[in-house]
């Protein structure tokens, strides 16, 4: 009896003390406007340092405070919080399919792509290959990745945004190499895919798979994430720039249901503008992703390799976010048929 | 059925059982009535061929094979740990007592991240065995071992108790027949908490089958190898594919509760035979 009186005086001193943590936040004088942005993964580092130049910049010009939440997670994942009620005025993804998903639910208008410049683009990014110091396997291009003894690490372009670039980026590779021969180019990729040696589920865990836990010998990963891992870890990976590689277009878009229900429409779009203004495009470069505005992306000339040859998801071989989703990705499509028995 | 009768100290039967009935409905019913509905979107074909897919297969094969071989190194190392911190007093043995339950409270991406760390080939575990050339991480071994740590905490609280209230003078005894301590073991101890051990076995396993956020960093998530059912059912969902993640999770839900129908059966004969 005497120890269960001591257990209930213990849970109340616990609930007191989270109940006082919980409360003074109510208190503090809050902003006067909130807005919600919610990201994928990597954009974590690159938002951190937006919002603060965004919040001197909107205060400047209207006299306001402003204050942005973030949320980062997988892209598919966020679009589908989102879907389900997470109040987000604006989304920043990695792919333009998954903002068309939160547009079939009805909360964003059709026609979001057109209305920022470049297809709501306002940074973007491709594939590389981050390697081991010295590049040890001496991986220069899409086509050694196939040779034997090589181990790959990649996302698992089911459950993540990134990885179906990688998968594009080497289906476009292959697409050339074997001038077309559907054939040879679903071979190749099967033969990619079977030298992997774990599928994370996203961007950052297979980061951290190749990086911290030393597995495989070539990471596929977005051009940002692969420099923040040299940025991290210094002197032990390189970085090579495949001979072609996909363009990667983070789209981002205002979810129109919660600015008009939230009265924060002229914030929102202020927000997103301001990434394609010289210094959110700046902030954009200084964290890896590649400026919109070939004139600022001149400044990060040393830093990217802008001679590399791109190709989008829009160019005929693929047709699009939803031929290719259809095609490629879903079940059945043509990624399932390498892990079939 | 008479204590039932008696026993007032929480006020009306009816209104209890009204209340239970209606927290029930709210937490459980409901969410699993709303799996049951999102599936049959698909309809019967659709249904059997989601389900039954070699690749889902292959899942179901990985996580109920790995939760069995956890929840069973569980239950030795388990009780051989409830086992130490009933019957023994040491400098610190409050201290490891509170730390049993630190796998229910460390949110599971952390263990499993931890876990890989150690286990991968670069980790300290994971070097040693390294070398011997055994792969722990990114094989199904993992698998089981991130299973096992988050699984621990059941068997160890429900076996505890028991061992606690067992009146040692019984294991006295049999020593004084002349017993071994193995026969002692055997014979006096275990049939005490094999009702215990068969609840915490359940909730062990249980707790497994549905696990992700530690097992998918551990797991090398490769398809027939080492792809879990959650893990299938989160690829589902994040093509928006409700009705067949709802399938394949409907599946894992039939086939726990039928398992944990069994254990319960078994649990309950075992817990008469004590009485007897």
């Amino acid at each position: 009896m005497k120890s269960l009186s001591r257990f209930f005086s213990f849970f109340l001193a616990l609930a007191t003390f989270f109940a006082a943590s919980l409360f003074p936040a109510t208190f503090v004088p809050a902003a006067e406007l909130e807005l919600t942005n919610v990201s994928y993964d990597p954009t974590r580092e690159l938002y951190e340092s937006f919002n603060k130049a965004f919040q001197k910049h909107y205060k400047a010009k209207t006299g306001k405070n402003i204050s942005v939440v973030q949320s980062h997670g997988g892209s598919s994942k966020q679009a589908r919080a989102v879907i389900e009620g997470n109040a987000a005025d604006v989304v920043t993804l990695a792919l333009a399919y998954d903002i068309t998903a939160i547009e079939k639910a009805g909360l964003i208008k059709a026609g979001w792509q057109k209305s920022f410049p470049n297809n709501s683009s306002p940074y973007t990014s491709t594939i590389v290959f981050l390697v081991r110091k010295g590049n040890p396997k001496n991986l220069k291009d899409w086509g050694d990745l196939i040779r034997d003894g090589v181990g790959i690490i990649t996302p698992n372009p089911k459950t993540s945004g990134g990885a179906r670039w990688n998968y594009l980026a080497a289906w476009a590779w292959a697409h050339r190499q074997y001038k077309g021969d559907e054939k040879a180019v679903k071979d190749f990729i099967a033969k990619l895919f079977k030298r992997v040696l774990v599928l994370d589920t996203g961007a950052r865990g297979s980061t951290n798979t190749f990086v911290q836990n030393g597995q495989g010998d070539v990471l596929l990963a977005w051009e940002n994430e692969a420099y923040l891992a040299l940025k991290e870890q210094k002197g032990k990976f390189e970085i090579v720039t495949p001979g072609l590689s996909i363009l990667a277009e983070p789209p981002v878009a205002i979810v129109d249901s919660v600015v008009d229900k939230r009265g924060s429409r002229e914030a929102a779009t202020e927000y997103l503008h301001y990434l394609y203004s010289d210094e959110g495009q700046r902030i954009a470069g200084q964290n890896f992703y590649r400026p919109s505005n070939p004139v600022i992306a001149k400044e990060f000339g040393d830093r990217f390799d802008l001679k590399v040859n791109l190709v989008t998801v829009d160019d005929p071989i693929f047709g699009g976010w939803n031929k290719v989703q259809s095609v490629h990705f879903n079940d059945g499509g043509v990624f399932d048929q390498i892990y079939t028995r | 059925m008479k204590t039932r009768l008696k026993n007032k100290t929480i006020p009306g039967f009816g209104l209890s059982l009204g209340i239970t009935m209606a927290f029930v409905s709210m937490v459980v019913l409901i969410p699993m009535f709303s799996i049951v509905l999102q599936s049959s979107a698909l309809g019967w074909s659709g249904f059997w061929k989601t389900v039954f897919d070699a690749r889902v297969l292959a899942s179901y094969r990985v996580s109920f094979l790995c939760s069995f071989i956890a929840a069973s190194l569980n239950c030795f190392f388990g009780v051989m740990l409830a086992w130490v911190l009933s019957r023994y007093r040491f400098p610190g043995r409050r201290i490891i007592d509170g730390m049993i339950e630190l796998p229910f409270a460390l949110p599971t991406a952390v263990a499993g991240i931890a876990l890989t760390a150690l286990y991968s080939g670069k980790g300290w575990v994971g070097a040693f065995f390294a070398d011997l050339d055994i792969k722990i991480a990114y094989t199904p071994a993992g698998i089981t071992i991130a299973l096992t740590f988050i699984g621990l905490p059941f068997i160890v609280r429900a076996v505890q108790p028991v061992l606690e209230q067992l009146d040692p003078v019984y294991e006295e005894a049999g020593r004084m027949l002349g017993a071994s301590p193995a026969r002692i073991f055997r014979s006096v101890i275990l049939p005490e908490i094999v009702p215990a051990l068969l609840t915490g076995f359940g909730l062990a396993f249980a707790r497994a089958l549905g696990e992700y956020g530690s097992v998918i960093f551990i797991a090398g998530n490769m398809p027939f190898k080492t792809e879990i059912a959650p893990l299938i059912i989160m690829s589902k969902l994040e093509q928006f594919n409700y009705g067949e993640a709802t399938a394949v999770a409907l599946t894992m839900l039939m086939a726990s509760f039928v398992i944990m129908f069994c254990i319960n059966v078994v649990q309950s004969r075992a817990a008469r035979f004590v009485k007897e």
